[in-house]
């Protein structure tokens, strides 16, 4: 298990053994309808990757940073100038090489966290968002001269094999997310993943410890970018079909981090339980406005009662559990687990009550 | 606690479940319609209007019998006009009940792009009607996807050609300024490639301005209209709140306003109103005029009358959004009624090939339209193999404060081949890029 995790217990083995059954034996075999993978599945899939990015930068390093949206975007451009202009380096090549340029432009934004920070640093991020957008809009060469700015996504091609049935892009997603999200559990519990969290509860302190801020920032940074670039490459060639800056917009920047903070500042499994309530719930509330109140509300009403209840959730659980849905989950698992063994042993005294 | 959990899953599980709830019609044959509305946000007048339409014309097509007794289903979707709703509403509506959408219709052209090549796998009719991809009107490389109101370079080639008459002639357009004022998005940058070609053939300066979306802040794109000082400027902007701000900051730099077109959507009451006086004198383009036609009507007395309307406001009816979306409908249900009638499937549901066929075979002749009860608001057309389009042809209308009046009768660009010929070019590049072999078209 070595090579798989760099620290682990128990715990870790069996919630992987449980994901991969779940994610590869049981999901291709229950579901069967399209719907599922290529509107749920893999844009959760895509946007949590983005999200454990955000989380690295935010989460782990506690660099207040918006602009995850930009960097997806130069990932899914990056993409396809790739494959359309160097196509011999294949679809994973491509997804690497446009994860290490989003990764150098996360450099380029990254650097001012040396100087500002807080809501600072949050406002001088904001200009990679901005500024890759424009510059995917003003050169016409990154969207290879269409006029009208919205280019269609080439088809995925690994080994010479076609990827383009829903059920064959899940699992593309489902490999490369699977591999980053262990890579990213790795670095968080080692020394990357110490210096990070260094810098995040008190950089002057880590600072005298030996850690190098800027290496650690920008590095940190770097990786988010990646990450970033990763899922928007992904997020454009799996889910939407088709690029367009418009896409990337600041809404999705804003997205990512409530999934960040929903799900649990610090937290992997936070990201996948943070993308998926925000990705999955206004869904939930859209179909059961149509589908339940069929008629009887009008569409207009249903359309901003969704809106209105998902402002008011995400109030509730910024009071109520700042630390996110994965510290709910975590005591939920913990109530579920004393529960059992209250009730599962009976007669004999559990061991805290012997005195 | 596990009592609660269990109770708590049940409700999860029901939930779930509802996302694939069956409201079925019982005893009839049903044909299964998608409403993927806009309702929500910036774009909400033009999304309520539109398919308000579509869903008052179903309602009126089951309240007459139905299609030859085939009674109409559908499911709507909310997208917010965003593109990546789009998509997830696109699969969500693909199939209720087995049965599989046969038409999909997104009022966005963004939404279009984001969905159009998955038309050709699922075998779906992309009705872009009056929006969209511009080169879909070439049926041998986009058989999927129809225009069937006209699209924009069409639009930009009427437009440009009022503005010719206004100002006498082609040869007076030499050296003339305009200036294309658009929303940055997929929309906004359409007519661009058919624009600049006319333009530089007319020898006329063109500048192109690009408001980022929503577009509530104009400031500095009409300062620098000001330091242009154009003779005309095209509006291509969308949402109400958009195109009214527009007019608002023309009147304060007293740019004229019967120097203005707007796009067609922007050519709508909803858009006129809240600029107030400044809206006077603008001009825009129709392709669906406003008006109480007879149709209009006899939905407002029967659909209406029994309390089923959709409009909140009633009075929107035959309204330009609400014709719009009446244009659309009427055109869904008369290539079901071909498609039923090719197939030798008149009472029976069709499949997406079928309906395909049906709209393909679109005949609107003026007299067909009057028989309907909308002559006179749609301009005539008939769709072919190659030719996608429709009629081309669009009215101009200026406002007065209260109502658009009609300037025009329906206008073909001046050189309908130069434009089919920019559209074949398009449509051309985009199969030898993504490897599709044009269609025989007998």
């Amino acid at each position: 298990m070595k090579p798989i995790f760099m620290t682990y217990t128990k715990k870790d083995l069996i919630n992987l053994a449980v994901c991969m059954v779940l994610s590869v034996l049981i999901i291709p075999t229950f579901i069967k309808t399209e719907y599922w993978y290529t509107s749920i599945l893999i844009p959760w899939l895509c946007l949590a990757l983005a999200t454990i990015g955000q989380q690295i930068v935010m989460g782990y390093t506690g660099q207040l940073a918006l602009g995850a949206a930009g960097f997806m975007a130069a990932g899914a451009f990056a993409m396809f100038n790739l494959i359309l202009r160097v196509p011999d380096l294949g679809f994973v090549g491509s997804l690497i090489v446009s994860g290490l340029i989003a990764a150098a432009f996360g450099i380029l934004f990254g650097l001012p966290s040396l100087k500002v920070r807080g809501i600072y640093l949050m406002v001088a991020t904001l200009a990679s968002q901005f500024f890759i957008i424009w510059m995917i809009d003003k050169f016409g060469w990154f969207k290879n001269y269409d006029s009208s700015g919205i280019i269609t996504a080439q088809d995925i091609v690994i080994l010479g094999k076609p990827f383009t049935t829903p059920l064959a892009m899940y699992f593309v997603c489902l490999a490369v997310t699977t591999i980053l999200t262990l890579l990213a559990m790795n670095m968080a519990r080692g020394s990357t993943g110490r210096n990070w969290m260094a810098v995040r509860d008190m950089d002057i302190a880590a600072e005298s410890m030996g850690v190098s801020l800027l290496r650690t920032k920008v590095q940190a940074f770097a990786i988010s970018a990646f990450y970033c670039g990763v899922a928007g490459a992904l997020f454009a060639f799996c889910y939407l079909k088709s690029l367009e800056p418009v896409a990337f917009d600041i809404k999705l920047s804003f997205k990512i981090l409530f999934m960040c903070i929903l799900g649990g500042l610090g937290t992997i499994n936070g990201a996948f339980i943070g993308a998926a309530f925000i990705l999955l719930f206004p869904v939930l509330l859209n179909a059961i406005g149509n589908n339940v109140f069929h008629g009887a509300i009008d569409a207009t009403i249903i359309s901003s009662i969704e809106q209105v209840i998902f402002g008011l959730l995400m109030i509730i659980f910024m009071i109520y559990e700042p630390l996110g849905m994965a510290k709910l989950w975590e005591n939920l698992k913990q109530s579920m687990r004393s529960k059992l063994s209250s009730s599962g042993i009976k007669g004999v005294k559990s061991p805290v009550l012997k005195k | 606690m596990l009592k609660r959990l269990a109770s708590t899953l049940t409700v999860v599980l029901a939930l779930f479940s509802s996302l694939a709830l069956p409201q079925k019609v019982f005893g009839a044959e049903t044909q299964y319609f998608p409403v993927a509305s806009s309702r929500v946000g910036p774009y909400s007048a033009m999304g309520t209007g539109y398919y308000g339409a579509q869903i008052d014309y179903m309602n009126y097509v089951n309240m007459t019998g139905g299609v030859n007794g085939v009674m109409l289903t559908w499911q709507e979707c909310e997208t917010e006009y965003n593109a990546v709703k789009t998509v997830e509403c696109y699969q969500r509506l693909l199939e209720k009940d087995g049965q599989r959408i046969v038409v999909f219709d997104t009022l966005g052209t963004p939404g279009a792009y984001a969905v159009i090549n998955r038309m050709a796998k699922d075998n779906v009719v992309l009705a872009q009607y009056g929006y969209g991809r511009t080169d879909g009107a070439d049926g041998r490389v986009w058989p999927w996807v129809f225009n069937a109101a006209s699209h924009y370079w069409s639009q930009i080639a009427v437009k440009l050609k009022f503005m010719a008459e206004i100002e006498g002639g082609i040869d007076k357009m030499k050296g003339k300024k305009i200036v294309h004022l658009h929303i940055d998005s997929a929309y906004g940058r359409e007519p661009l490639p058919a624009m600049r070609k006319i333009t530089s053939d007319w020898g006329m300066k063109l500048v192109e301005i690009s408001i980022p979306p929503p577009g509530l802040e104009q400031q500095s794109q009409w300062l620098q209209i000001r330091r242009e000082n154009p003779d005309w400027v095209t509006f291509w902007g969308a949402g109400s709140g958009m195109n009214s701000t527009a007019m608002t900051n023309a009147a304060r730099i007293n740019f004229p306003r019967d120097r203005m077109m707007y796009v067609t959507f922007g050519a709508a009451e909803e858009d006129m109103y809240p600029a107030g006086d400044a809206a006077i004198g603008t001009y825009a383009v129709a392709n669906a005029l406003p008006g109480e036609y007879p149709l209009v009507k006899d939905i407002k007395d029967k659909v209406y009358g029994a309390g089923k309307g959709n409009l909140a406001d009633p009075n929107r009816i035959g309204s330009v959004y609400w014709n719009r979306g009446l244009g659309a409908a009427v055109m869904w249900i008369e290539a079901l009624k071909n498609a039923q009638k090719m197939h030798n499937k008149v009472g029976k549901a069709v499949t997406g090939a079928e309906f395909r066929d049906g709209y393909e075979a679109l005949n609107m002749t003026e007299a067909r339209l009057t028989e309907l009860g909308v002559g006179g608001m749609l301009a005539p057309f008939a769709i072919s193999c190659a030719n996608h389009e429709g009629a081309g042809k669009f009215a101009v209308m200026q406002w007065d404060g209260k109502k658009f009046n009609q300037v025009t009768g329906w206008e073909a660009p001046l050189d309908p081949k130069f434009i089919r010929g920019l559209v074949e070019d398009s449509a051309a590049k985009f199969a030898k890029e993504n490897n599709i072999t044009p269609k025989k078209c007998g």
